[in-house]
């Protein structure tokens, strides 16, 4: 747990600043940083402060956010295969985002495209919750998450396709693999207040989810109240996972590998993971996001594309180790 | 180029097609630039979308059609005119229903539209109407374009894509006296740039894709704050004119003054 | 007076569970809740912590959620454990609802207690997931009693586990009863509960049939009532043994 809380905050602006200084265009290290700093004429504090500073950044709260969200979502429904972009939570959310787009909402007021989107990641967690809260087990959670999926993945599907825009249709792989490429300090403005607003909603629930270990009566009897808990987590995912989908896509398995990966490093106390995840999903995905563009530099490839291949080997490996009623 | 005007040196002479039928954008163009009255009867529906088609209002004349052999098949044509990207199946149907049908290859230089006007000529029949769209081009042409250096210009289009020197759009960039940018980064023809690349090139014109109807996550791009700040108000649109290898690309050529 | 129940009624699922049940539990009172599978043993345990809803009214369930629980300590009956957390953290869960959280000098100071209290000093270091069921069991219960509360309400805490580990349960509960707390546990084992309780209370279908000493609940006419049994006693030198025939 020290280790970590030692180890992890350098690791995080080390890759922030390795996230800056990555790019195709080969710009020197100590002029990009005085260029980010200091400005000056000419266009390498543009590409700094417009191009690579809103990436770093969005790949950094992006990544905290989701690895936030996962952990609190594993600790409330007990069970480590809870995942946002797994069960459909980062799917409703990016539905709510193409709506807000192709409706012209988003370009009417900004603000509708992270609102619609955490409009739609509540009525997926809420829906998850309803579905398979903390007594629900695996097998609930899974299907229920499947259901979900499909049926955002299937709306947004539809709402791109109805699009009278001929490029609108290919975007659902963004939707579904999400990016970082190209995105602006409008992005970061439009993510950075809910998110901040969820995780303050999120991270005070660390001891109700640590009450959570010993089932949801126990904890109600530790005088953790079931129904606040559960409104005030819906409302923080909501807000974490709504707007981050909203400006990167739906980026899938940060939210799984990260706790898991953490978890005996905190002795496994809820309390402790939310904040290392937080942390962890920002090196996580501010390494997946240098790695996409150091593995094909010329091409945007999805970010969700590295966090699956990672990530998806892990999930089959937890779900095999609870298959037999066993716990990770 | 040298092939496709053999063949059609080889058809009969005297036997121009009566009823033609263009399912492609461009050749419809070209086609009703240069038939005979009565000649062409149907042009796809693309040419008659103003979006798409200079030409759309002389198309509303024409009946339209969708690219399917059925349909095509029912208008009883004797010449059908396809392009390169019409789907091979449609096309091998038409060709086993026993239709003539050629597919002119797209124009991406200005001698290819050159070429592509006499072929049109050659395969309507239409030899002295081509020659003299031919002329008129060649005129029109020496009077737009601009072989002074007048600086550098970035084609930037939806998804981050640009165009270099072996498209139809650099080669209108090129007439109009710009270097492209493209060059630069090695790139030929249609290839995805990094806005970073764009940016550090400092191009002092850029000229972004037209926006269609509703909206897009490819097209955003275009109005990345890092655009207007490293081209502070020097954005121009390509239009209709930029599609087609056709004499409109004048119009484009223009478009730059 | 630990806990009182007045006239306290559930319905679950449209299906009356509980029927005006009426109780009152003293500080030094170990009482068994007996009664046969689906009698409402359970429903009534959590309907005194306000768990769930009812008509009725129970002391603990008009406190505010934190002093309830430094107030009752609660075993439910389900002894699954989520995350792989060691012995010590997971006894250090009792001390939520207190100022500290689990941080504070007197924090500390309970959880080494209870460990000590449940011979718990050699795995407290280990994952509580890994121990066997009765380490387990007695793991849960040294949370319980880190919470220090005056009441403790423990959901069939002998069920599963071996007879050493039942007498040494039902001991303890003794022991917490003998030094002025309150036990309220159900029992299925009626020789046991006869021998360690201080007080029976028989519930079936809903009601409560007897409430008083061991002699005065477990009649004969009562038991037949209740469980469709009839009962052979015989008194030993240890207490009354109970047979079922």
């Amino acid at each position: 747990m020290r280790w970590l809380s030692v180890a992890l905050p350098p690791l995080v602006a080390a890759l922030t600043l390795a996230s800056l200084l990555t790019g195709p265009a080969g710009l020197g290290m100590s002029e990009s940083l005085h260029a980010l700093a200091w400005g000056g004429d000419g266009p390498l504090p543009i590409v700094m402060r417009d191009i690579r500073l809103p990436r770093a950044i969005l790949g950094a709260v992006v990544g905290a956010g989701l690895g936030l969200a996962g952990a609190a979502l594993q600790g409330y429904l007990r069970n480590p295969l809870a995942e946002p972009g797994l069960i459909g939570i980062s799917g409703m959310a990016a539905l709510g985002a193409v709506i807000a787009i192709q409706t012209g909402l988003s370009l009417a007021t900004p603000l509708a495209l992270p609102l619609t989107a955490l409009a739609g990641a509540a009525a997926g967690v809420g829906l998850l919750a309803a579905l398979a809260g903390p007594r629900g087990g695996s097998v609930t959670l899974i299907l229920a998450g499947v259901a979900i999926s499909a049926l955002a993945g299937a709306g947004t599907a539809l709402v791109l396709n109805l699009s009278p825009n001929p490029y609108a249709a290919n975007e659902i792989v963004f939707w579904l693999m999400g990016s970082l490429a190209d995105r602006s300090l409008l992005h970061v403005w439009l993510a950075l207040p809910p998110m901040v607003l969820g995780a303050a909603l999120i991270l005070p629930t660390r001891r109700a989810l640590d009450a959570l270990t010993l089932g949801e009566a126990a904890a109600q009897s530790l005088g953790v109240s079931a129904v606040a808990l559960r409104w005030r987590l819906i409302a923080g995912i909501a807000l974490t996972v709504g707007p981050a989908t909203a400006v990167a896509g739906a980026i899938g398995f940060v939210g799984l590998v990260v706790p898991h990966v953490l978890r005996p490093w905190v002795g496994a106390r809820p309390s402790a993971l939310l904040p290392a995840s937080a942390l962890g999903g920002a090196v996580l995905l501010l390494a997946a996001d240098i790695a996409v563009r150091l593995i094909v530099p010329e091409r945007d490839l999805k970010l969700g594309v590295l966090t699956a291949i990672v990530g998806a080997p892990l999930f089959l490996r937890l779900i095999w180790k609870t298959r037999s009623g066993g716990r990770v | 180029m040298a092939a496709a005007v053999m063949i059609a040196a080889a058809l009969p002479a005297g036997a121009a097609p009566q009823r033609v039928v263009s399912m492609n954008l461009c050749s419809d163009q070209l086609a009703m630039m240069l038939a005979a009255p009565g000649q062409l009867i149907s042009v796809s529906g693309l040419a008659q979308d103003p979006r798409l088609s200079p030409m759309a209002d002389r198309a509303a004349a024409y009946v339209p059609n969708s690219g399917r052999a059925e349909e095509i098949f029912l208008m009883r044509p004797d010449l059908v005119i396809a392009g390169t990207y019409t789907p091979p199946a449609t096309v091998a149907m038409l060709r086993g229903l026993g239709i003539r049908v050629e597919a002119p290859p797209p124009a991406e230089s200005l001698a290819q539209i050159r070429a592509e006007i006499i072929r049109m000529g050659d395969l309507l029949g239409r030899q002295d109407a081509a020659r003299a769209l031919l002329a008129r081009f060649d005129a029109d042409l020496a009077a737009v374009r601009r072989p002074a250096p007048r600086g550098r210009a970035a084609l930037y289009y939806a998804n981050g894509y640009t165009s270099g020197p072996d498209t139809l759009a650099g080669a209108i960039l090129d007439a109009a006296g710009y270097a492209n940018v493209a060059s630069d980064h090695g790139i030929a023809a249609t290839a995805p740039l990094p806005m970073e690349l764009l940016v550090m090139s400092q191009p002092d014109q850029l000229i972004t894709g037209a926006k269609w109807p509703g909206r897009s996550q490819a097209e955003a791009i275009l109005d990345h704050p890092a655009l207007a700040a490293a081209l502070p108000g020097m954005a121009r649109v390509t239009d209709r004119t930029w599609i087609c290898g056709i004499p409109f690309v004048i119009d484009a050529i223009r478009s730059l003054e | 007076m630990v806990l009182r129940l007045s006239g306290l009624s559930v319905t679950r699922r449209n299906r009356p569970v509980l029927h005006g049940v009426s109780l009152s539990l003293n500080p030094g009172e170990f009482v068994g809740l007996i009664g046969p599978n689906g009698a409402g043993k359970s429903s009534l345990m959590e309907t005194a912590l306000g768990l769930i809803p009812c008509t009725g009214t129970s002391s603990l369930a008009t406190m505010p959620p934190a002093q309830r629980a430094r107030h009752a300590a609660y075993l439910p009956q389900s002894r699954d454990i989520a995350w792989p957390v060691s012995v010590e953290d997971l006894v250090a869960l009792g001390r939520i609802p207190w100022p500290g959280g689990g941080r504070g000098g007197l924090d500390r100071i309970a959880i080494d207690a209870a460990i000590a209290r449940m011979g718990l000093e050699p795995y407290r270091k280990r994952t509580a997931q890994r121990l066997s069921g009765g380490e387990q069991n007695r793991a849960l219960i040294a949370r319980a009693l880190a919470q220090d509360t005056p009441l403790l309400i423990a959901d069939e805490p002998i069920a599963g586990l071996d007879p050493a580990q039942q007498l040494a349960c039902l001991r303890l509960f003794r022991e917490l009863a003998a030094e002025g707390r309150t036990v309220l546990a159900s029992i299925h084992d009626l020789g046991l509960a006869a021998r360690f309780c201080s007080r029976l209370v028989l519930l079936a279908e809903g009601h409560v049939l007897a409430d008083g000493s061991v002699d005065a609940v477990l009649r004969d006419d009562l038991l037949a009532r209740a469980f469709g049994i009839t009962v052979r006693r015989v008194d030993t030198p240890d207490g009354p043994a109970i047979l079922p025939v």
